[in-house]
């Protein structure tokens, strides 16, 4: 019937067609009401590739067993992956992408250790006699190379992102003495090895550079305070595509290739965005300098705070004809989305406006606080982004800021001595009021103190958030 | 220490120093409370409701020989010799306008503290009374135009024909000012006003109201936050222009004052006989002499040509209970700072601002006036530029962005030109792919970008393709290294496009 070559034309065009299908998934999600559809084209563009590669495989004559463990570790994998995602909470969601990209990571060494023994391991079998007739044989062992250095610190660095962000483990940055210098080391070891590898290739290199690799992952990572995760988790992402890019590169797969490159520029992009979005540089992130810069505890006297009550809030939100909510994710560690979701729909049946102003580093991934409103039944439309909404906050009755502070901070915009300085914020001062849910005066992740508290148009109301909000329920 | 609110002599008084309610507050400061009989009833407040709060009832002596004795009104003769000796008095005092009575007063060995007194400060906005008596007598200036005018305020289309909203003109935005451009604002008239002081306007606009300037030019940044007395050329503009705005509107609210002057003329007998019969015209300003000529204090007349001038000097009094509790608040919030342990007992500390301003006897000796308070250190200066840390970058110059460009085109061609023919279709591919997911993930949407991290989680479970071309070909190790592989890329492959579609299929819209 079909011939060996037509079959791999067949796959090839395959590809391709998986290829835009990708694309087009990613184009869909530019929209709320494509979204779906691009989820969809997704899965239909990862269909018609798993089929298209099963296809070939058989082509290629695999035997019959290792096609009973390719269905059988494909299917074992659908299960555990089918069910994670069923049972994951939304709050939950960031450590499960970190580990995920782990999984990318780790599949991404052992393709390129298969790559390995394929063809370098025994210069006589027959993958390294093919790729030494076309002169690709140092360029493969570099592609190994590098496949599994990426792969290998995509690997530790998701999982220890995953520990920090489930709090497993401290989410202070690790401060190894030099460790600017382990790092930069790290990475001028790595290219001595690959120049090495390419010229003699070497089992004990190999193993070398994976260590290498694990261990860079793992203090790259450890290195980073938790609050800067969002940006490391874009960051991984980013990697996990750029490692699959490269195992695409050393099996002439030109799917991996685009996809991995399509995955890349996303998590590229996303860190981008949320560096912007903090007005420090990636560079900055990434070496660890939050951490390093909460400075001394102010004495500075900020005046006095005026505090509130649940039944004065509820007074104040129903003589109102606007109000802006400002949530951060002390809102969702306290579970109060679906209070304050409630909430919305009661103002909003009384004829008030009621917004959400999102700032891009809120949550602990970037848009996770609108999957988290989304989860609690918050319509899409009312929630909007910081550039969007700050202008007006000066039109606003009432602000309400829940499990939010760094991101709503007057010293980023007023203080250059202050460790957020230049950060942009929402600027919620500048409404009528301001209330301010929060448990006690005690000051937020960064040690710094936040001024808004002590303005005449903020007042504080203290407590767990979900028990006040639902006091402000049952007052109004 | 025992607090003690006496009966107000002053004839027409309807307010009281203290409300059932501010009594409760008071006994939270560790006072214990003396209300002279029959001191609340004009303000809608009984004896019974008082001993309700905890209060205790005595005589008029009872009340004004308390250790504290809280008024509206300054004491007369007879109130002065029936307070004890080391006694504190908080009234309302006008030290500036009336030297003669402070004499009086420190003729006692006694502490007096003047509650229209208190600096302007924003610390100081919850003692300050005229503050809160200028914004009630603001809202029944309103209330009282509307009671004598012919007219809705609000314009409405009927069955019976279009009627046309009310037109206000409200003279001084001050609190009174603002209070009455609210509330007529409320009723639905259109509303104009006018003010010395430029930086009003927003406030205005705020309200509902527009800003009428007499000279866009001339006005003066006010460092006090009261309006000074302009020039004579400033007059004649501000002539001119209520003379122009008299003719068109209905209602005109005045209340320009200038502290320790009397209140300055601003529309004249002609501008009231140009104005439309049935006008209404409320002057707030009649206790202090006056903006219109024609006011009779304490009194309404009609002028020939049928125009309204209101001239009552009680006008936050006749709200009496509201009057009475905002008051007593400001009592409140002023014991409070002089009761710094909550324990009963007066500390008067000078070092406060607000405490040496509202100070005009202290223990028999003449404390009055105090030192200027510097108000608020914006509107002084020009309003400079913050120094804020601007951490932005410039954007790139053309040339450097060009350089960047064909920097990134010269690598690209060079690693291409050297690589083996196979390479080179794959390092295209690569380079093509980057640019196409560039553009494409730039217009993700934000809220999406989680879903996205997710979406592009699974996909980059493509990775499986690579472990199912290498598995099974004779060769152990690879086969279980690449079983393992793909087990794990399909966790992500499948969980990954689960999850995205459980979390698509939570937005929605309103």
């Amino acid at each position: 019937m079909f011939n060996a070559e037509t079959i791999t034309n067949i796959a090839n065009a395959a590809y391709v067609v998986a290829a835009l299908l990708f694309i087009l998934a990613l184009a869909g999600l530019s929209k709320h009401e494509t979204s779906k559809a691009g989820n969809a084209f997704g899965m239909a563009g990862m269909g018609v590739a798993l089929i298209a590669t099963i296809v070939l495989a058989i082509n290629h004559k695999i035997e019959p067993l290792g096609l009973a463990l390719l269905i059988g570790a494909m299917a074992v994998g659908a299960a555990i992956g089918l069910w994670r995602a069923k049972v994951v909470e939304m709050t939950g969601m960031p450590e499960l992408i970190a580990l995920l990209h782990s999984f990318v990571g780790l599949a991404a060494v052992l393709v390129g250790w298969s790559g390995y023994l394929h063809a370098e391991y025994d210069p006589n079998s027959q993958g390294a006699l093919e790729l030494a007739k076309e002169g690709m044989l140092g360029i493969h062992s570099a592609e190994v190379f590098i496949g599994v250095f990426i792969g290998a610190v995509t690997f530790t660095g998701s999982i220890v992102a995953n520990l920090k962000l489930s709090a497993k483990i401290k989410s202070a940055p690790l401060m190894l003495p030099g460790k600017n210098f382990l790092n930069v080391g790290s990475l001028v070891l790595f290219v001595a090895l690959t120049v090495w590898f390419c010229i003699s290739p070497n089992l004990w290199l190999l193993v070398g550079v994976t260590v290498l690799a694990l261990l860079l992952g793992w203090h790259l990572v450890a290195s980073i305070g938790g609050g800067d995760m969002p940006v490391v988790v874009s960051m991984l992402n980013s990697y996990s595509g750029w490692a699959a890019a490269a195992s695409g590169f050393l099996l002439s797969n030109d799917l991996l290739i685009i996809t991995g490159a399509l995955v890349g520029s996303s998590g590229a992009y996303l860190s981008y965005i949320m560096c912007k979005a903090m007005n420090r540089s990636f560079i900055s992130v990434i070496a660890g300098g939050f951490g390093i810069e909460a400075g001394p505890a102010e004495d500075k006297d900020y005046g006095e705070h005026r505090e509130i009550t649940a039944e004065g809030a509820a007074e104040m939100l129903a003589s109102a004809s606007s109000v802006i909510i400002t949530p951060g994710y002390g809102m969702a560690v306290a579970q109060a989305q679906y209070g304050v979701a409630d909430l919305t729909r009661k103002l909003r049946d009384k004829g008030v406006t009621v917004r959400f102003g999102i700032h891009p580093v809120a949550g602990r991934l970037p848009g996770h606080m609108n999957v988290l409103l989304a989860e609690a039944k918050v319509p899409y439309d009312i929630v909007l982004e910081m550039d969007e909404i700050n202008d007006d906050f000066d039109d606003t009755d009432v602000v309400l800021v829940i499990g939010a502070n760094d991101t709503v901070n007057p010293a980023a915009s007023e203080d250059p001595g202050s460790p957020i300085a230049g950060m942009p914020v929402l600027t919620v001062w500048n409404a009528n009021n301001v209330i301010v849910f929060k448990r006690s005066m005690a000051s937020g992740y960064a040690g710094v103190q936040n001024p808004l508290f002590f303005r005449d148009n903020s007042q504080m109301l203290f407590g767990d958030a979900r028990d006040r909000v639902n006091d402000i329920l049952a007052a109004l | 220490m025992i607090i003690g609110i006496p009966r107000e002599s002053l004839a027409g008084e309807t307010r009281v120093a203290a409300t059932p309610a501010t009594v409760g507050q008071l006994l939270k400061l560790g006072y214990s409370v003396v209300v002279e009989s029959g001191a609340g009833d004009l303000s809608s407040f009984s004896d019974a409701a008082y001993v309700e709060a905890g209060a205790d009832i005595g005589s008029a002596a009872q009340a004004l020989s308390a250790d504290i004795v809280l008024k509206v009104n300054a004491p007369d003769d007879g109130e002065i010799a029936a307070l004890k000796d080391g006694a504190t008095l908080v009234s309302l005092i006008s030290p500036g306008l009336k030297p003669e009575l402070v004499d009086k007063l420190a003729t006692r060995p006694i502490t007096v503290l003047a509650m229209d007194a208190v600096p302007r400060i924003s610390r100081a906005q919850s003692l300050d009374v005229l503050s809160s008596m200028a914004n009630i007598a603001g809202y029944r200036a309103v209330v009282e135009a509307a009671h004598a005018f012919g007219r809705f305020f609000t314009g409405q289309v009927t069955a019976a024909g279009k009627v046309p909203p009310a037109k206000v003109l409200v003279v001084g935005a001050g609190v009174a000012g603002l209070a009455a451009i609210g509330a007529a604002g409320s009723l639905g008239a259109v509303v104009r006003a006018t003010d010395p002081r430029p930086e009003v306007a927003d406030q205005v606009a705020s309200l509902g109201g527009e800003y009428v300037s007499v000279d866009p030019n001339a006005g003066e940044v006010s460092a006090t936050g009261y309006a000074k007395e302009m020039g004579d050329d400033y007059k004649a503009r501000e002539a001119a222009l209520y003379a122009e705005l008299a003719q068109d509107v209905d209602i005109i609210i005045t209340t320009a004052l200038i502290p320790g002057r009397p209140a300055p003329r601003i529309i004249t007998a002609d501008m009231v006989a140009a104005m439309k019969a049935g006008s209404v015209i409320v002057d707030m300003a009649a206790a202090n002499g006056g903006n219109v000529e024609g006011t009779v204090k304490d009194q309404a007349i009609v002028t020939d040509n049928g125009v309204t001038i209101i001239g009552y000097t009680d006008l936050a009094g006749r709200l009496p209970a509201q009057a009475s509790q905002l008051y007593g608040t400001n009592l409140v919030n002023l014991l409070k700072l002089l009761t710094p342990e909550k324990d009963g007992q007066v500390v008067l500390n000078f070092d406060d601002v607000v405490q040496r301003g509202v100070t005009v006897v202290r223990d028999g000796e003449i404390t009055w006036p105090p030192p200027p308070v510097q108000v608020s250190a914006a509107p002084a200066a020009q309003p400079a530029a913050a120094p804020a840390v601007s951490k932005t970058k410039e954007p790139m110059t053309t040339a450097r962005r060009l350089g960047i460009t064909f920097g990134a085109a010269a690598v690209l061609f060079l690693l291409i030109a050297a690589s083996p023919a196979a390479l080179q279709v794959h390092l295209t591919v690569f380079a093509l792919a980057i640019v196409i997911g560039y553009y494409v993930i730039g217009h993700v949407h934000h809220a999406l970008h989680t879903p996205l991290m997710s979406v592009t989680n699974a996909i980059s479970g493509i990775i499986v393709v690579g472990a199912l071309l290498q598995i099974g070909h004779d060769n152990t190790p690879i086969t279980v290294l690449a079983g393992v592989a793909i087990l794990l890329a399909s966790i992500n492959v499948f969980g990954g496009f689960a999850v995205t579609r459980r979390m698509l299929a939570m937005f929605s819209r309103s």
